[in-house]
């Protein structure tokens, strides 16, 4: 009696309009990073806002390249503004002074190997961000280390106009009356790092003028603009506190504990929090839904995680900034985490 | 009245805008009589109705057109008076789809004349026929379930009922049918109340409610005092989605999870809609078996959105009229609520028992884009699981018909209450995979149970063949050592007589 009808021209419920599309999201994401990218180009230049173009154009150039390969529809995927905000995350990352190739290989590194060859987007085992970084890190540790000092009025700095610094990009060449080794300066977590290993004590260090009330000048200013970016993050419902939190707590409890032990041999929390991509990775790359956890308790592991070894690489390791590295060894643990903190089903035992 | 402290926090769940304040201005329409009703035999889970009416046969309101022919049935009575028109199938909707069904053609006369005067019935003497009287009463559950009312209370005879909850969270958008009646006739749901809980032998009620009603809450509580029932409390609900689930009601109010191969009456809890209790005071206090209900009609294309109390057969389209008709051309017509409700195709269906709300959608109230982004595994769905399950790992194995994986997966425990789908960012529908997937873990366990009857059988077959084997050997040994027996009897025989033959010769030789 009960003959079911062919329900093809019926929707199946739910009704209730769903909440707001992934490109929507990605969109929102790039939002937040816009007030800390126009700090950033404040205190170190244009270079950020050309790296990022470089970075964007060639993550989707490359992607379409891939996608014409795999034979899928190569407008949507384009449209999703993944592949944007990779860009985006990354040209945060790389120096302002560098040639138009460095961002370029590292946005193509991204998309094609970090994201396409897994099956394209949340497919990805690993943040193609962060594998950009570290390919660019590991291939051109010098231009990747050329960072400059802010723009402080007691700071002797030297930016380029925006032409000019679009010149170096491409061309590589800098106006006749500058050389790169006069414009560029260590960053605060490299002297830290340097310092510290040559028996200076951390307020030793400290005492440079690059230094601020806790991290690098003008990266204090970025922070805070990463810490606002992260805030709408969480008001808009896009991201959760739990991963921010942790990688926060596992980065400064450490942090504090050997500094109130040892306050000349280890960095004050306070600068752990300020310095490097700290802020940048808590709120927007350990954040990434696709190589992050997904269960509540996973997402603290995770998060604890890439703080504590953030720590442990800027505390004993070779690299002065950890986040990176952190990311990309949680990410590979991922699986694990998320197999083995998957809740109880209601009513199961 | 006591108020009682929820227990525990609804596991997941979404806030959800409620839709309802549209449908909730105005009072509960009484007293539409539709020219025709389509009256299906199937009112409730389980086996339809056989007819007991014929063609052309007059009938008079509460006069039992069909009647259940199993435990789990219910009768199924005419709404108003008039002529049977005719016994045919329609297309009807019950249970999260429509289906084709025995329906009974009433044409009405205007006249509702009641098949007599009846005042209130006495209970059955026993538990069992007192329960009987509840299915012939044609009263199933009004949360939109429809499941029967008396095979819910039967439950399990050896466990105790010890706590009765009356469902009035009523937590899915659009619908405020319940609402309504709390507000318009708290006594008699709170009476209907006191009934169920007698008939049951429950120690303590407790009527559940979500915030979001303070006049049902004030009405419910005012009766209350009046009425001066003991054992009665009032819980208030946070309005989150979907806390007027059944077991999660139980979970919110007492702390238990009852999982989906069982029923919150194995843990000795029975939960009723307040409609239902309001159809239980109906049929024992005023004669009345249930043949109508309250229905919210709403939806941005209703002219008018307000309750109807409508007479179960009446035509959607009917309803709607009732209502200031269309106000523009409804871009869905859903029967329920917008998130578990299905779509209708057309407006000609007519109400059944489950029909707790219609909603006329105008285009911007409804998800209408099927577009999907890949899953980027934001874990949101499985952040809303009322049922605490990965959404984002059963759709991948529910694309792949993975039923191993799904079974690991718990997919049974799904409730398809679609938080999942209206969190999700990339639009996927969910829900609407794992209802199709289900029948896979179902056919994966019905496989499994039947391998392991298989495997069952075969070992107690080597067992029984073992046993006779066994039991040969024996039957054969004892044999044997009868024949030895025998034969030692016979040589010992043999023996004798050569003896006693040896000693007579001798004896005569000498």
């Amino acid at each position: 009696m009960a003959a079911e009808r062919a329900d093809q021209n019926v929707m199946a419920p739910p009704h209730s309009s769903p909440k707001p599309a992934v490109p929507v999201i990605m969109r929102r994401v790039l939002y937040a990073l816009a007030p800390a990218a126009i700090c950033q180009t404040w205190f170190f230049g244009y270079g950020l806002i050309i790296n990022f173009v470089f970075c964007a154009l060639a993550a989707m150039l490359a992607e379409a390249a891939v996608l014409k390969l795999r034979n899928r529809p190569i407008r949507d995927t384009l449209t999703d503004g993944s592949a944007l905000l990779t860009g985006a995350l990354l040209a945060f990352a790389i120096p302002p002074l560098t040639p138009w190739w460095v961002p370029a290989t590292g946005g193509v590194c991204a998309i094609v190997l970090a994201k396409q060859l897994y099956g394209g987007l949340g497919k990805n085992l690993f943040n193609p961000a962060m594998v950009g970084y570290a390919i660019l890190l590991l291939s051109f540790p010098v231009e990747m280390t050329q960072w400059m000092p802010p723009r402080m009025g007691d700071i002797d700095f030297t930016h380029l106009g925006f032409l000019s610094q679009l010149g170096y990009s491409v061309s590589g060449i800098l106006p006749a009356e500058l050389s790169l080794d006069a414009m560029t300066r260590a960053t605060p977590l490299d002297l830290v790092k340097e310092g510290l290993r040559s028996a200076q004590t951390f307020s030793e260090v400290r005492a440079n003028s690059l230094f601020g009330d806790f991290g690098g000048r003008g990266w204090e200013w970025v922070g805070n603009f990463l810490i606002l970016g992260g805030l709408y993050l969480l008001y808009a419902g896009i991201i959760r506190w739990h991963i921010p939190v942790a990688v926060l707590a596992g980065l400064l409890i450490p942090s504090a504990l050997l500094h109130l032990f040892d306050a000349d041999g280890f960095a004050s929390p306070g600068f752990n929090l300020f310095s490097g991509a700290t802020l940048l990775g808590a709120f927007f790359i350990a954040t990434d839904p696709v190589s992050a956890a997904a269960t509540v308790l996973g997402r603290l592991i995770y998060g604890v995680g890439i703080g504590f070894l953030t720590f442990a690489i800027r505390t004993w390791g070779g690299y002065p900034d950890g986040i990176a590295f952190a990311v990309l060894l949680m990410n590979a643990a991922v699986p694990l985490i998320d197999r083995y903190t998957r809740p109880r089903v209601f009513g199961h035992d | 009245m006591l108020k009682f402290t929820p227990k525990r926090r609804l596991t997941g769940g979404v806030r959800l805008p409620a839709n309802k304040t549209e449908s909730t201005g105005k009072s509960i329409r009484r007293g539409l009589i539709p020219p025709r009703l389509i009256v299906s035999t199937r009112q409730q889970r389980g086996p339809a109705a056989k007819p007991i009416v014929e063609i052309g046969q007059g009938v008079l309101r509460g006069e039992t057109i069909a009647r259940a022919e199993k435990s789990d049935g219910t009768d199924v009575h005419a709404p108003t008076s008039g002529k049977i028109i005719a016994i045919e199938n329609y297309e009807s909707p019950l249970l999260s789809k429509v289906a084709l069904e025995l329906c009974i053609v009433i044409e009405t006369d205007g006249a509702d004349l009641a098949i007599q005067k009846r005042g209130p019935i006495e209970f059955a003497a026993t538990r069992e026929d007192r329960i009987r009287q509840i299915a012939s009463a044609g009263i199933v559950g009004l949360g939109g379930a429809a499941y029967s009312t008396a095979e819910k209370m039967r439950g399990e005879p050896q466990i105790d009922c010890k706590l009765l909850i009356i469902n009035g969270a009523e937590c899915e958008p659009y619908i405020s049918c319940d609402d309504m009646l709390m507000r318009e006739s708290p006594e008699q749901i709170l009476d209907g109340a006191a009934i169920l809980q007698q008939l049951v032998g429950a120690p303590e009620c407790i009527i559940a409610i979500e915030r979001d009603k303070p006049q049902a809450i004030d009405a419910i509580t005012l009766a209350a005092d009046k009425l001066d029932l003991d054992g009665l409390r009032i819980a208030e609900l946070p309005s989150i989605y979907p806390s007027g689930g059944e077991r999660q009601l139980v979970e919110v109010l007492a702390g238990v999870e009852v999982p989906s191969e069982k029923y919150p009456s194995d843990f000795g809890f029975l939960c009723q809609n307040v409609g239902t209790a309001y159809a239980v005071h109906r049929f024992f206090r005023d004669g009345e078996p249930l043949s109508s209900r309250v229905v919210t009609v709403t939806g941005a294309a209703v002219a008018e959105p307000r309750n109807v109390e409508a007479m179960i057969g009446t035509p959607i389209a009917d309803l709607i009229d009732a209502c200031g008709g269309y106000s523009r051309e409804a871009a869905r017509l859903i029967h329920g609520g917008s998130m578990m409700g299905f779509e209708l195709s057309e407006d000609s269906l007519a109400v059944t028992k489950a029909t707790n709300c219609v909603v006329a959608a105008a285009p911007d109230e409804v998800k209408s884009e099927n577009r999907e982004w890949p899953c980027i595994r934001c874990g949101e769905c499985s952040m809303v699981c009322p049922a605490r399950l990965q959404p984002q790992d059963l759709v991948i194995a529910a694309r792949e018909s993975n039923a191993q994986a799904l079974t690991e997966l718990a997919l049974s425990e799904c409730i398809e209450c679609g938080c999942c789908d209206v969190v999700c960012p990339s639009h996927i529908p969910l829900t609407q995979e794992f209802r199709k997937a289900k029948p896979l873990v179902q056919s994966l366990e019905e496989l499994q149970a039947f391998s392991d009857a298989s495997d069952q059988r075969f070992r107690l077959h080597e067992e029984r063949r073992q046993d006779a084997t066994i039991a040969a050997e024996r039957q054969r040994d004892h044999i044997k050592r009868a024949l030895s027996h025998e034969e030692r009897r016979a040589e010992e025989i043999r023996a004798a007589v050569q003896r006693a033959r040896q000693r007579k010769s001798e004896t005569d030789g000498s």
